[in-house]
C-alpha cells in the first residue's frame, strides 16, 4: 500500500476538492443566472469530488483518463485549469477544445484525457483500447475509465472488459456509483433496481477482473486503494474494477442541477443543523468535504479558520475562472466547418 | 507489372503497411472472408502473426478498442468480416471515432482503418449482404474509400494505414477478390485519397462505377463498343474525399451520365453522386442522369431471387440505352 499522504499533501487535497466543488457551483450559477450560457442539460459532480480526485492523486502524468457526461470535475482533478474547464462548458474559445464540445465533452489532451463521451459507456471500449495499446507500445503507463453505475446496463462495457481480462490489460475500471445510501457504502447489498446483478462487482468479477468496493466519500479510502492498484496494473496485474460509492447530493436533480439553500456555507461542515433541512443528513454522512475537513481540523492537521481560508481563496478562483470563461470569444459562425479532417 | 488479383493486390498492401510502420496493427485477420481467395492473405498471417490479434466475437468492443488504441499511438487495421456486423459496433465507428478530430478541434487523430466485405456475394441472403457506403458517407469525420482494382486496393490500404491521421471505412466486397489487374511491385504505389481515376475512355457517355461495379462498368464498356456506343468509366476510388472535378469533366465531355454503386438506391451512393451531377454539371447534361442500384429491399437468399435485385453490366448496358437513344 502506498504511505499515507503528508499533511501538506492532505491539505492540497481539500484544496483541490474545494475548487473543483466551487467551480461546479460556478458553473450552476451560468445556468440558472446567465441567460443561453449553458443551453440544454448539463452534469455536476458535487458530492463525489473525493472519488475522482482520490483516484487522480493515484496516476503519473504520462497516464490516460476516461470521463462521461458528468466530467467537469474529473477534469479538475486531474490538474485541469477551472478556467478554461468552464469555457469549455460554456462553448466558448478559450475552452480546452475552444469551445467545440461543451459540458458534455471537456477533453483535455496535455492530461491525458482524451475522450469524454456523453454516451452511457462510450468511453469504456476506448480505455481499454488505450490499454492495449500501452501493453503493445511496451511502456509502463495506465488508462483509467470513471463511469456511473448505469454503464454496466451497457453491452459495450461486458464486451470490453471481457477483452480486458482476456488480454490481462493495465485498466482500471472506476464506477462511481452515486446512489448508494449512506448505510450501503462500507458493505453489505446494494440492490440495483436496473441491474439483475445482486452487487455491481458480481459482473467483473465474473469475468476473472479482481473487483474492490470503497467507500468514494472517503478520500482517504480511494487514495491509497488507487495508488495501489495502479501500481500494480503498471506491473502487469491489471485489469481492476472498483465500485467507489457514493451518497447523492439532494441537489442533483437529474440533468436540472439546484443549489438547495444558496451555495455551500464552509460553516454547514462544523455545524450541518445551519443548511437547509434537505442537506442536513448529506452534510453529516455523505458530503465528501464536510467529512474530510471534519476530520482534518478534529486530527490536527489543519485549524477551522485554515479551512475556511481555503475555502475563500478556493470561490475566488473559481469566481475568476467563470469570469475568465465568460470573457472569451464565442466561436465564429464559420468555424464549425474546420477541422473535419486532419 | 504482375498480374494480380484483388485478393492478392490487398494482401501486399496489408503486409507492405505492416512492414514499413511498426505501429500498424491487426484487430482480426479474415480479409477475404470466406472465399477461395483468402488463401492470398494467408502470408500476412505466416509473416505478422505477433501483430494479429484475434478479439472475441464483440464488435463494439473491440472497434472502440481499435478507436483508443488509435488515439494512443498505434494505427489499427480492423478486419470486420461482413460489413453488416459493422452495424453491431455502429456507436463506436459512427459515435466516437468521427468526433475524435472534431470535437477536439484537431488535438486527438484517429487513425484506424475498418476493413468490411460488403454486399451482395451469393447466398448471404438477409443478414450477411449488407452495402453500408452510404450510412457512412451519411457521417461526417469518416474517410471512405472503395476500391474496384487490385492495384487500387494495395495503393489505398497502403495511404490509410501509414499516412492518413483520420478514420476509415474501407470497403471491400466478396465479390472483388478475383478481379484481377496489374499491379507494379516496384512501385510503392500510394494512391493519395480523392483522386478518381479514368478507367476507360470514351466520348458519348460516362459511367461513374463504384467498388464491385467498376469491373461491371468496364464489361458494359465493352459490349456497348460493339454497339457503336463510347463509354467513359471513372472509378471516383474514394468517396470521402471525392474528386469531384474529375467526374465534371468527364460529364461536361460525353454530357450524359449512368452512376452506378452496389448499395440501395435511396440515399445511397448513386444518389448522391447523380446529386452532384445534377447540382454542379447541370449544364453538360444532354440527359437526366441514370442511377444504377439495388432496388428498396433487403437481400433475399436463392440466386433466382438475389440476381433479380444485383445491379449488373446488363443494368449499365440498359440504362446508357436509355440516355443514348
Amino acid at each position: 500500500m502506498a504511505t499515507a499522504l503528508s499533511n501538506a499533501a492532505l491539505r492540497a487535497a481539500l484544496y483541490r476538492m474545494l475548487l473543483m466543488r466551487r467551480a461546479e457551483e460556478e458553473v450552476i450559477d451560468l445556468a440558472t443566472n446567465h441567460e443561453n450560457e449553458i443551453r440544454g442539460h448539463y452534469h455536476v459532480y458535487i458530492g463525489q469530488e473525493s472519488s475522482g480526485l482520490g483516484a487522480c492523486l493515484a496516476l503519473g502524468p504520462d497516464d490516460y483518463v476516461w470521463t462521461t457526461h458528468r466530467n467537469h470535475g474529473h477534469v479538475i482533478a486531474r490538474g485541469g485549469e477551472p478556467g478554461p474547464v468552464i469555457a469549455e462548458v460554456i462553448g466558448r474559445t478559450n475552452g480546452y477544445n475552444k469551445g467545440r464540445g461543451g459540458t458534455f465533452h471537456v477533453i483535455a489532451k496535455h492530461l491525458g484525457i482524451l475522450q469524454t463521451s456523453g454516451i452511457v459507456g462510450g468511453c469504456v471500449p476506448m480505455a481499454v483500447g488505450a490499454a492495449f495499446s500501452i501493453k503493445t507500445r511496451k511502456t509502463d503507463q495506465v488508462s483509467l475509465v470513471f463511469f456511473g453505475d448505469g454503464v454496466l446496463e451497457e453491452g459495450a462495457f461486458h464486451e470490453a472488459i471481457n477483452m480486458a481480462s482476456l488480454w490481462k490489460l493495465p485498466v482500471i475500471f472506476m464506477c462511481e456509483n452515486n446512489s448508494v445510501p449512506p448505510e450501503g457504502r462500507e458493505q453489505g447489498q446494494y440492490p440495483s433496481s436496473s441491474l439483475a446483478a445482486t452487487q455491481l462487482i458480481d459482473v467483473p468479477n465474473a469475468m476473472n477482473i479482481e473487483s474492490h468496493i470503497v467507500d468514494g466519500s472517503d478520500i482517504r479510502a480511494v487514495a491509497p486503494l488507487l495508488s495501489d492498484l495502479v501500481v500494480r496494473a503498471r506491473n502487469g496485474e491489471g485489469p481492476f474494477f472498483v465500485e467507489s460509492r457514493l451518497t447523492r447530493w439532494p441537489g442533483n436533480m437529474g440533468a436540472f442541477p439546484e443549489l438547495i439553500g444558496g451555495p455551500y456555507q464552509i460553516g454547514w461542515v462544523w455545524d450541518p443543523s445551519t443548511a437547509d433541512a434537505a442537506l442536513q443528513s448529506w452534510l453529516t454522512d455523505s458530503d465528501p468535504i464536510a467529512l474530510f475537513a471534519r476530520a482534518l481540523v478534529e486530527e490536527g492537521v489543519m485549524s477551522k479558520a485554515e479551512v475556511e481560508a481555503d475555502d475563500a481563496k478556493a470561490s475566488a478562483e473559481a469566481a475568476d475562472a467563470k469570469a475568465f470563461a465568460l470573457s472569451g470569444p464565442i466561436p465564429e459562425p464559420e468555424s464549425a466547418m474546420d477541422y473535419i479532417f486532419a | 507489372m504482375k498480374q494480380m488479383t484483388f485478393a492478392e493486390g490487398l494482401s501486399l498492401g496489408l503486409q507492405e503497411s505492416l512492414e514499413q510502420d511498426e505501429r500498424v496493427v491487426l484487430i482480426g485477420a479474415g480479409f477475404g472472408g470466406l472465399t477461395p481467395y483468402r488463401s492470398a492473405y494467408a502470408p500476412i498471417r505466416g509473416r505478422f502473426s505477433e501483430r494479429i490479434t484475434d478479439p472475441p466475437i464483440a464488435e463494439l468492443g473491440y472497434c472502440g478498442i481499435a478507436i483508443g488504441a488509435a488515439m494512443t499511438g498505434l494505427r489499427p487495421i480492423v478486419a470486420m468480416g461482413t460489413g453488416a456486423f459493422s452495424f453491431e459496433a455502429f456507436p463506436q465507428i459512427a459515435n466516437e471515432a468521427p468526433q475524435a478530430y472534431y470535437g477536439t478541434r484537431g488535438q486527438v487523430t484517429c487513425p484506424v482503418v475498418f476493413h468490411m466485405m460488403t454486399g451482395i456475394r451469393g447466398a448471404g441472403a438477409l443478414q450477411h449482404s449488407s452495402s453500408p457506403q452510404s450510412m457512412y458517407w451519411n457521417t461526417p469525420g469518416l474517410q471512405l474509400v472503395v476500391p474496384g482494382s487490385p492495384a487500387d486496393a494495395r495503393g489505398l490500404m497502403k495511404t490509410v494505414a501509414l499516412r492518413s491521421e483520420n478514420p476509415t471505412i474501407f470497403i471491400d466486397h466478396q465479390r472483388l477478390q478475383g478481379v484481377t489487374g496489374m499491379v507494379d511491385e516496384a512501385d510503392a504505389g500510394e494512391i493519395p485519397l480523392g483522386v478518381a481515376e479514368v478507367k476507360r475512355e470514351g466520348t458519348d457517355v460516362t459511367i461513374v462505377a463504384v467498388s464491385v461495379m467498376v469491373a461491371r462498368a468496364l464489361e458494359a464498356a465493352e459490349k456497348l463498343a460493339t454497339e457503336g456506343i463510347s463509354a467513359e468509366v471513372v472509378d471516383p476510388r474514394t468517396l470521402v474525399p471525392l474528386d469531384k472535378a474529375t467526374i465534371l469533366k468527364s460529364v461536361a465531355k460525353t454530357g450524359r451520365v449512368v452512376v452506378a454503386d452496389e448499395s440501395q438506391l435511396s440515399c445511397g451512393v448513386a444518389s448522391e453522386l447523380a446529386a452532384i451531377i445534377a447540382e454542379e454539371g447541370f449544364e453538360s447534361l444532354r440527359a437526366p442522369v441514370k442511377r444504377v442500384a439495388i432496388p428498396n429491399v433487403p437481400i433475399p437468399f436463392h440466386e433466382s431471387e438475389e440476381k433479380y435485385i444485383t445491379p449488373s453490366a446488363g443494368w449499365i448496358i440498359n440504362a446508357v440505352k436509355q440516355i443514348c437513344n
